[in-house]
Formats: C-alpha cells, sequence, structure tokens
C-alpha cells in the first residue's frame, strides 16, 4: 500500500471549500478511493449528496473529469463513457491509461439505481463502483432505503407510538455483487483508512468490473456529533455491524477480526436514530437486532473459512 | 449509389454501418428490435469499428449515449415506444448537455393498452425535450433522414440531439426500394465529429451535470432554445447540400400539388404516401386537393408552414395521436398556432390509433368533408367505430 508521504503527493479529486456538512464521511471516501489511484480518473456520481455539495454551479469542486447524469443511472454512465474510451483506444485516439470511478450513495445504488448496476456489473465494464453508503436517503432528509437497519427511525418509515423505526432487516448488496462473481467486491468504511486505501488500490489493479460498498457515518440523519464520524466507522465494524471483508474472484478475506467484537448496543446508542430502541418495552428487539448481526458474522466466518 | 430492395429497419442499420459511430448502446423492443439485432451482427462481423453496448433498459442504453458523449463520440441508439417512454427522463439531460446522440426511433403506440403498431403517440410524448425530431414516409427517407441527422445534430450551431422516425411496422417492416450510398461517399458527407471538449481529457477536467439552481437554470436553457432556431437553417443547408450530392433535395416538408390546391391536408410519416393516391384521385376529378408532407417537427417550422399553406382556404390537419387536452393532436395545435391571423378554415383528424389502418377511400372523404368545413367539428376521430 501507498504510504502517507505518497498519497500526500497525489492529486486532491476534490477541492476544499465543498458544501458537504462538517464531519460528512464521503469527502473522505472519495478522497482516498481515488488517491489511490496512480493513473488519472475520471468520476461519475449519481443524484445525491455527493452531487448537489460538490458541483453548485458556477462552482465545482472536482479537479478530475466529472460527470453526473441522474439518480438512477451512474453505472450505466460510467459504462458508456468506459465504452467510449475503448473505441477511442482501439483508434489510437487516446492513448492515457485512465481508471473510471461512480460514486453513489445507498439510494442510488441499493434502490433506484439497482438495475443500472447490476446491468453495468453483468457487462464487465473496467470501472469501478463506489457505494458510499449512509444508511438512508440523507440528501432529501433521511428517509428510509434498502440499506436502512432494522430499527432506525428515517422520516419515511419513522418510529412512533406503535412502530419502532425500519420493520425489514438491511439488503445485503455487497453478497448480491459477489453473486455477480465480480473480480472484486469489498466492504469498507471510513475510520479504517489504511482498510480502505488497499482495498481502493486492489481494485484499480483488477481488470473488470469491481464494486466497494463502503459505510459512510452521516453525522446529521444518524445524529451524532460530528466529530465522530471515524469513530462511528470503527464501532461499526468492531461491532461487526459492518464486518470489513473482500471477496476476489470468489474468495472470502476477512480484512478485520475485532479481537472483542463490541456489543451492537454500543453503536445503536451512540446515534439519535435508535434511541427509540432503548425504551424498556424495546429491549427484545435489541436482542434480535444483535442476533442478526451475529449470525451475519458467522455466515461471513464459514464463508472465510471455506476459502 | 446501389439500389437495393431493404426494409426501413434494414436501411437504417445500413446507416448507421456507414455512419460507424463510436459507441452504441441500445436494447430490443418491437418494432426497432431489428436495427439493434442488424448493427449487432455488423459489430459481431467486425464491419464496424464501434464500441456496442447491450443495456439491460433502455433508461440505461439512454444513460450509457449521454455518458459517451460527454467523451465527444459520436454515438448512436434506437428504440420504440416504451423503450422511448423509459428513456424520457434522461431525453432533456441530452439536450441540457449539448450531446448530438441519434436515435433511430420506430412510432409505435404507447401502452395501454399495450399495442405494438404504428401510431405516433410515443414521439410526440417527448417533443419538448429539446430534440430534433424528423419524420419519414417511407425507408428511402429514413435512410436518408439518418444520414443527415448526424451532420446536423453536430453542426456547432445546433449540438442537440436528433430523432428520426419511421413509422412502425408501415416502414420498419415493408420492403422497398431504396437507394443506398457507397460508403465512403455517405463517410463524406456525415464528415468527422469535432467536440469542444472530452472529460477523457484529463489534463483539462470539466465537470458535466452541475447542479443548477435558480440564478442559471433559465440562462443554461436559452442557448438551447436559441440552437433549436438556428438548427432550421443548418437542416436546410443539410437538405440541399444532400440533394445538391445526390439528386433527392429536402427542406422543412414537402409540397404535394400544394400551389393551387382548395383543399389541403398536413400530414406526418407514411400516410403521405397513401395521401398521395387518394390526391391524385381527387385531381383527375377536378378538384383542388393538395398535401404539405411535415418532415420536421421540433424544431416546428411555423413560419415556413403558414407561408405554404397562406392560399389554401380550407385545411384538415392529420395528427396519429391525440393530446389528451379535449382539443385534438399536437400536429393540429401547432399548424392552428402557426396559421392565427389566417384566413383559413382549420380542422383536425385523428386517425391510426394503435396502427388502425388509414385508406385511400377515407382520406378522400377527408378531402370531401373540407369541402364544408364550416360545418364540421374542430376535431374529428377517422377509421373508429362509433
Amino acid at each position: 500500500m501507498a504510504g502517507l508521504k505518497d498519497l500526500s503527493k497525489r492529486k486532491d479529486p476534490l477541492t476544499g471549500g465543498h458544501r458537504a456538512c462538517s464531519g460528512c464521511g464521503f469527502p473522505q471516501i472519495v478522497r482516498m478511493v481515488c488517491m489511490a489511484s496512480t493513473d488519472p480518473v475520471v468520476v461519475v456520481s449519481a443524484t445525491g449528496c455527493l452531487e448537489v455539495t460538490t458541483t453548485i454551479f458556477p462552482y465545482s469542486a472536482w479537479t478530475t473529469p466529472f460527470v453526473h447524469n441522474a439518480f438512477e443511472n451512474a453505472a450505466a454512465t460510467l459504462s458508456g463513457i468506459e465504452a467510449a474510451y475503448n473505441a477511442f483506444t482501439r483508434k489510437g485516439k487516446v492513448s492515457k491509461k485512465i481508471n473510471f470511478v461512480a460514486f453513489g450513495g445507498d439510494g442510488g445504488t441499493y434502490d433506484i439505481g439497482f438495475q443500472s448496476l447490476s446491468g453495468a456489473m453483468e457487462r464487465g465494464h473496467n470501472l469501478l463502483y463506489v457505494c458510499y453508503d449512509n444508511n438512508a436517503y440523507m440528501n432529501t432528509g433521511v428517509q428510509r432505503s434498502g440499506a436502512t437497519p432494522r430499527g432506525a427511525n428515517t422520516t419515511t418509515e419513522p418510529a412512533g407510538k406503535v412502530k419502532q423505526g425500519k420493520s425489514r432487516f438491511r439488503k445485503d448488496l455487497t453478497e448480491i455483487m459477489v453473486a455477480h462473481r465480480l473480480p472484486y467486491v469489498a466492504q469498507a468504511t471510513v475510520g479504517y483508512w489504511a482498510d480502505l486505501i488497499r482495498k481502493a488500490e486492489k481494485a484499480f489493479a483488477t481488470p473488470g468490473p469491481k464494486f466497494m460498498n463502503v459505510l459512510q457515518p452521516c453525522r446529521l440523519g444518524w445524529a451524532y456529533p460530528p466529530a465522530e464520524t471515524f469513530a462511528m466507522g470503527r464501532l461499526a465494524a468492531d461491532t461487526c455491524f459492518w464486518p470489513l471483508y473482500e471477496v476476489e474472484n470468489g474468495k472470502y478475506k476477512i480484512t478485520l477480526k475485532p479481537r472483542e467484537k463490541k456489543p451492537a448496543v454500543d453503536f445503536f446508542k451512540a446515534q439519535e436514530r435508535f434511541r427509540h430502541l432503548f425504551k424498556p418495552n424495546n429491549a427484545g428487539l435489541l436482542e434480535e437486532l444483535q442476533k442478526e448481526i451475529d449470525q451475519r458474522w458467522e455466515e461471513l466466518l464459514a464463508k472465510e473459512a471455506k476459502a | 449509389m446501389v439500389t437495393l430492395a431493404k426494409t426501413g429497419n434494414e436501411v437504417m442499420a445500413e446507416a448507421m454501418r456507414q455512419i460507424d459511430p463510436d459507441v452504441v448502446a441500445a436494447y430490443p423492443i418491437t418494432p426497432a428490435t431489428e436495427v439493434v439485432m442488424i448493427f449487432a451482427q455488423f459489430v459481431a462481423d467486425g464491419l464496424v469499428g464501434t464500441e456496442y453496448i447491450p443495456v439491460e433498459s433502455e433508461h440505461s442504453a439512454m444513460s450509457a449515449c449521454v455518458g459517451a458523449a460527454t467523451t465527444g463520440a459520436r454515438v448512436m441508439t434506437g428504440t420504440s415506444s416504451q423503450g422511448l417512454a423509459l428513456m424520457y427522463e434522461i431525453l432533456p439531460i441530452a439536450s441540457a448537455l449539448r450531446l448530438p446522440i441519434i436515435m433511430c426511433e420506430v412510432n409505435r403506440a404507447l401502452s395501454g393498452p399495450i399495442n405494438i403498431h404504428c401510431d405516433h403517440s410515443d414521439t410526440m410524448g417527448c417533443r419538448d425535450f429539446g430534440w430534433l425530431q424528423i419524420f419519414s414516409e417511407n425507408a428511402q427517407e429514413a435512410y436518408d433522414n439518418v444520414i443527415q441527422a448526424v451532420r446536423i445534430a453536430e453542426d456547432p450551431r445546433v449540438m442537440l440531439p436528433t430523432m428520426v422516425t419511421t413509422d412502425g411496422f408501415i416502414i420498419s417492416h415493408c420492403m422497398e426500394k431504396v437507394e443506398v450510398l457507397e460508403d465512403k461517399v455517405a463517410k463524406d458527407y456525415v464528415g468527422e465529429k469535432k467536440s469542444p471538449y472530452s472529460v477523457l481529457d484529463v489534463d483539462k477536467p470539466v465537470t458535466i451535470g452541475a447542479l443548477d439552481l435558480t440564478d442559471y437554470y433559465f440562462e443554461h436553457k436559452m442557448p438551447v432554445i436559441q440552437a433549436m432556431k438556428d438548427a432550421r437553417q443548418v437542416i436546410l443547408e443539410a437538405g440541399k447540400d444532400f440533394g445538391k450530392r445526390f439528386g433527392r433535395p429536402y427542406g422543412f416538408f414537402e409540397k404535394y400539388k400544394l400551389d393551387d390546391a382548395e383543399f389541403a391536408i398536413v400530414a406526418l410519416g407514411s400516410t403521405c404516401g397513401t395521401a398521395r393516391v387518394a390526391i391524385d384521385e381527387l385531381r383527375e376529378k377536378g378538384i383542388k386537393a393538395g398535401m404539405l408532407k411535415l418532415r420536421l417537427f421540433r424544431p416546428f417550422p411555423a413560419e415556413e408552414i403558414a407561408e405554404a399553406l397562406s392560399q389554401v382556404p380550407n385545411i384538415a390537419v392529420l395528427d396519429r395521436s391525440d393530446s389528451f387536452n379535449a382539443q385534438g393532436g399536437p400536429v393540429f395545435t401547432e399548424v392552428r398556432s402557426a396559421m392565427y391571423n389566417r384566413n383559413a378554415k382549420i380542422i383536425n383528424y385523428v386517425y391510426g390509433l394503435g396502427g388502425r389502418d388509414i385508406n385511400v377511400a377515407q382520406i378522400k372523404e377527408v378531402f370531401c368533408q373540407l369541402g364544408r368545413a364550416d360545418k364540421m367539428p374542430m376535431v374529428n376521430y377517422l377509421g373508429v367505430r362509433e
């Protein structure tokens, strides 16, 4: 992996002065992913927080070529760019090696952009899709998505007198991408930055379609103090709520095995979105959530052992 | 120039082969599927240098086209009906970003009820999305229009996406005699694409598709409005040059026995072929019938249409779709608006929805009714059972 000294010399894809919230996690994700590439990158973003906070006309925070098309089509848009690159390369009109990266939030990736993502991955374009998963539609005010964890309070599936937030467990998009038999799939988070950069480096070094699911704590939607973003990412991994692992040509490798798996309540109690779970009558739900996290973790360990 | 027997779909694919675009992204849909199938075979046989993306939906087809076009690539696609409707969201993005994507669009009725046959509801549904729309009467025009569309769309005065339409099954699947240009001649006419920027130019990074709020959006729509106006001149130049080189000149429309006509119809697409026969038969009986065949619907050449119809007292506008606005079809409302302050009686006939046949007798009946246009309703429905 490139050391900090090397990384500090690389081109920063984002200038300062973008309009993301203080403590937002995705500028870190964008920087770490793009700076992991030794070749120039062309970036596509789905509609969402990232796009609206970095490209308010007449300003752009991007130092790389950047394209935004619509909400649900970042993967298809980038597949068109990659195809044009191949045509131009074949015709001798382009000679530089370029890496292609798409960023989409969980709304634009798990939900509305799911088909576009699946299609692009199945077609085998040489690109990296990075989902910055902050567990809800944060750009429009914390609406639930397929990535929202069970029990979380969102504005479209709120906790109330008879409901306890989201009723369903989250969709496991990383595993769905593994089922596409991609050469490289990884799950990472901010907080464990070296792990994230190493995975991005590996993705760029792998030809073909790659997918990274990066948990991005959202201080607004998760409701915690802005300084805690990295700590929140680490807590998600340390509790195994968000296991850090990679799947290389079908072979699983867990990249962080907490020496002492922290209880999930440590993660939940640090965020306002789970506050209602700590009412006395919700103890059963907390237990169910822990059970689900444990089960998914055990399944992951078994998959790694099989490899 | 060689004369071939080909269907509308086949000649559109043939034009695409000669244009040899950098990228084609497309998805199959009846009755446009063959355009994609034939082109895919060209790719498989190495007859084109195109990067072909067999996408998983029309939404992704248009999305990939937009992405590809931001590199400066020449990009094409083909679709119809529901497929076009699935692209609707991305169509105005393509025009706002000034990406001259070319689409072979085969007109087919929109669901529901589901139907696979021709009407113009799909194309009319996106008439206000900033795309040029060129209609074809037959396979020959479909071919000629696709070749011209590339040059028109990519002209620096235009830089707007363009769709060339044929009528589903009537043109797309009927075999006709078509004169096809030699490859080199076609390529010479089309020329090389020039783009003011490319997102692959990593040394000159550009941001495309920025968030544009109240303080800029309006200003950024104005150049599209202007380009649509300027496109008229470019279309005339391209059509004139096409005529000079190949003997088949094109303009905004074609006047058929219109100059001395007392009764005229205005129509789009394949129906104009049927109308010619009706007009010829009426002329033999001494009835001064004529036609204005529109080729261009976007931009809408309002002034020129009004001028062309200025001497005709009785006009029937034929629409192969309804606007569901309780006052007729889209061609009618636009022609009537163009004729505001002119002294003509103009009525509307909506016909042929969902592929319902229109025949010579019906068109003759329209002319007959034009003889008492004063007593006719403003909007009439032709060929529908009570």
